[in-house]
C-alpha cells in the first residue's frame, strides 16, 4: 500500500536532516502507529506522504505508483479538528468532495450516510461550536473518510481530548477501521494508545530517522481494554516507555 | 436597551452640562446650547433635509462604494502576489500622510465644483482602513486550515473562496464600520473647502454668518447619519457572522 524508499529530507531552514535514507512499508488494511519522542519528525513523515513537503532524495510509492504521479491517495486528519466555524457540520463534511468537484446530490447523500455511521445524524445543520470535543473529532474523522482515500494519516487526533472521551474514541476508531477497511497510519506519543489500537508499531529512536523498528502487537481484534493488563502487554508497554524515555530531555 | 442604558445616561449628563455651560457663557455665536441647535435644526429643516443632506449622502455613498471596491482590490492583489504587496504597501501608507485639507483645493482645481472633487477626498480618506483591515484578514488565515485544503487537492482559487474570504469577512465588517464615519468626515471636509451644496458647505456658510447653532446643526445631522448607518451594519454583521468568537 505505502512504501518509503531511501527517503531523505531536511527543512530548508535547518542544517540537519530529519529523515535520512529511510525505508519502510505498510500493507493494505493495516493499522500502524508511529511512536517517538516529541519533535523527532513523526509529523514530517505525514507531510511528505501528503505532499506538503518535498523530499530531497528517495521516493514514496502508493500501490507501486510514485506519489508524484498520482492524486487523492491519502487523507490527513490533524490533531486539531480544524472544522471551519462558518460552515455547518454538513458543509464541513462536504468540503473535500466540493474540491473534487463531486455533484451536489452525491455529496448530500454521502454526508447523510457518513453522519449516520458516526452517530451524528441530527447535527447536519449545526455549527462546530454546538458540538463537544469528541463529536468534533468524529466529524473530522468522517471528513477524512469522505476524501475517498484508501490511506488515512491520523496525526495525534485524540491528544486534545480528556482521558475518558479519549478511551471511548479509541474504541470507536477501531470499529470504524473495521467497518471501512482502510489502511491507517496513526501518530501518537501515548504508548498505551498505540498498543491498544495498532496491529504493529513503528518506533522512532534515532535522529535523523534512518530506521523504524517494527513491533508486532501480540493481540488479535476485537480488543478490550482489559487486554492491556495481560502480562506480555504490560511488559511490552514498559519496555517501549523506557526506550522512548532515553530520548527525552527535560 | 439595558446594555445601552449607561451610554444614554452619560449622553444626557453631557448634554445637560453643555446646556448649563452655554447658558452661563450666554454667547450663542461661540457656544450654542443643545436646545438652540435643536431649534435651528427645526427652523432650517427644509434646506438641511431636502438639499444639503442628500448632497452629502450622495458624496459619502459614492465615495464609500468606490473605496470598498478599491480597498478590496488592493487587499486581494497584495495577498495574491508578494512583489505587488512590496510595491504597493509603502505607497498606500504614503497616501495617508497627505494632509487632506491641503490637497482638497487641488482636487477642486482639477474637477471644479463637481461631485468628483469631493468623492476623491472621501476615497483618499476611506479606502485605507478597508485595504489594511481586509489585507490583514487574508493574512490571518490559519496555515493549518490552508494545508488541510491543500491535502484535499485544493487550488489557489479554492483556498481563496472557501477559506480566505470567510476568514477576512469579520475584518471586512470592522473596516466598513471604521470607513462609514471616515467617509462622512471626508465628504464634509471636501464640502467645507469647495462646494455649492452639502452639510459641510452649509456649516461653513453659517460660520461666515457667525451663527453658532447653524454651524452645529449640520454636524449633529452628520453624526446621526453615521450612527444610524453603523447600527445597520452591526445588525447585518450579527446576522452574517455567527463565528467571530470561534476563529
Amino acid at each position: 500500500m505505502l512504501k518509503f524508499k531511501d527517503v531523505t529530507f531536511k527543512y530548508p531552514e535547518d542544517d540537519y536532516a530529519v529523515l535520512k535514507d529511510l525505508s519502510f512499508s505498510v500493507e493494505k488494511g493495516e493499522f500502524i502507529s508511529i511512536i517517538g519522542a516529541s519533535g523527532c519528525g513523526k509529523s514530517t513523515i505525514f507531510r511528505l506522504i501528503n505532499g506538503l513537503e518535498k523530499m530531497q532524495s528517495g521516493e514514496i510509492f502508493i500501490n507501486e505508483d510514485s506519489i508524484q504521479n498520482i492524486k487523492n491517495y491519502s487523507a490527513y486528519m490533524p490533531q486539531k479538528d480544524l472544522l471551519f466555524p462558518w460552515r455547518t457540520i454538513g458543509d464541513n463534511l462536504s468540503l473535500p468532495m466540493e474540491i473534487q468537484k463531486i455533484k451536489k446530490s452525491e455529496r448530500e447523500k454521502s454526508v447523510i450516510d457518513i453522519l449516520k455511521e458516526v452517530g451524528l445524524s441530527h447535527y447536519k445543520d449545526k455549527f462546530p461550536k454546538d458540538l463537544s470535543g469528541g463529536m468534533k473529532q468524529r466529524v473530522s474523522f468522517a471528513r477524512t473518510l469522505l476524501t475517498g482515500s484508501e490511506l488515512l494519516l491520523l496525526d495525534e487526533p485524540f491528544s486534545a481530548l480528556d482521558s475518558l472521551t479519549r478511551i471511548s474514541m479509541q474504541e470507536w476508531l477501531l470499529e470504524e477501521w473495521k467497518h471501512f477497511n482502510k489502511t491507517i497510519l496513526f501518530i501518537t506519543h501515548d504508548v498505551e494508545e498505540a498498543i491498544f489500537l495498532s496491529k504493529s508499531i513503528f518506533v522512532i529512536q534515532d535522529n535523523p530517522i534512518t530506521y523504524m523498528e517494527k513491533i508486532e502487537i501480540p493481540l488479535g481484534y476485537p480488543r478490550r481494554r482489559s487486554d492491556l493488563q495481560k502480562p506480555e502487554i504490560v511488559e511490552l508497554k514498559e519496555s517501549l516507555i523506557s526506550r522512548l524515555r532515553q530520548k527525552v530531555d527535560i | 436597551m439595558k446594555k445601552n442604558l449607561p451610554s444614554i445616561i452619560l449622553m444626557i449628563v453631557l448634554l445637560g452640562l453643555w446646556q448649563i455651560i452655554a447658558m452661563i457663557i450666554n454667547a450663542h455665536y461661540i457656544l450654542p446650547s443643545p436646545t438652540q441647535i435643536l431649534v435651528k435644526l427645526w427652523t432650517l429643516r427644509e434646506p438641511l433635509f431636502m438639499v444639503h443632506l442628500p448632497a452629502t449622502i450622495c458624496v459619502t455613498g459614492l465615495g464609500l462604494v468606490i473605496s470598498i471596491i478599491i480597498g478590496l482590490a488592493f487587499a486581494i492583489i497584495m495577498d495574491m502576489n508578494e512583489k505587488i504587496e512590496n510595491a504597493l504597501y509603502p505607497i498606500i501608507i504614503a497616501s495617508q500622510t497627505i494632509p487632506t485639507t491641503a490637497i482638497a483645493p487641488l482636487f477642486v482645481l482639477w474637477f471644479g465644483y463637481s461631485i468628483w472633487s469631493k468623492v476623491l477626498v472621501t476615497i483618499l480618506i476611506t479606502f485605507f482602513p478597508i485595504t489594511i483591515a481586509v489585507y490583514d484578514g487574508f493574512k490571518s488565515t490559519k496555515r493549518e486550515m490552508e494545508e488541510l485544503l491543500i491535502t484535499y487537492g485544493a487550488s489557489k482559487k479554492d483556498i481563496f473562496i472557501k477559506l480566505k474570504i470567510p476568514t477576512a469577512l469579520p475584518h471586512f465588517f470592522s473596516a466598513i464600520k471604521m470607513a462609514v464615519p471616515l467617509s462622512i468626515i471626508g465628504a464634509a471636509i471636501a464640502e467645507w473647502l469647495g462646494a455649492q451644496s452639502g452639510l459641510g458647505y452649509f456649516s461653513k456658510r453659517m460660520m461666515s454668518q457667525l451663527d453658532g447653532a447653524g454651524v452645529f446643526a449640520p454636524i449633529v445631522l452628520l453624526s446621526a447619519v453615521a450612527m444610524i448607518v453603523v447600527a445597520i451594519i452591526n445588525i447585518i454583521e450579527k446576522k452574517v457572522i455567527t463565528w467571530r468568537k470561534e476563529i
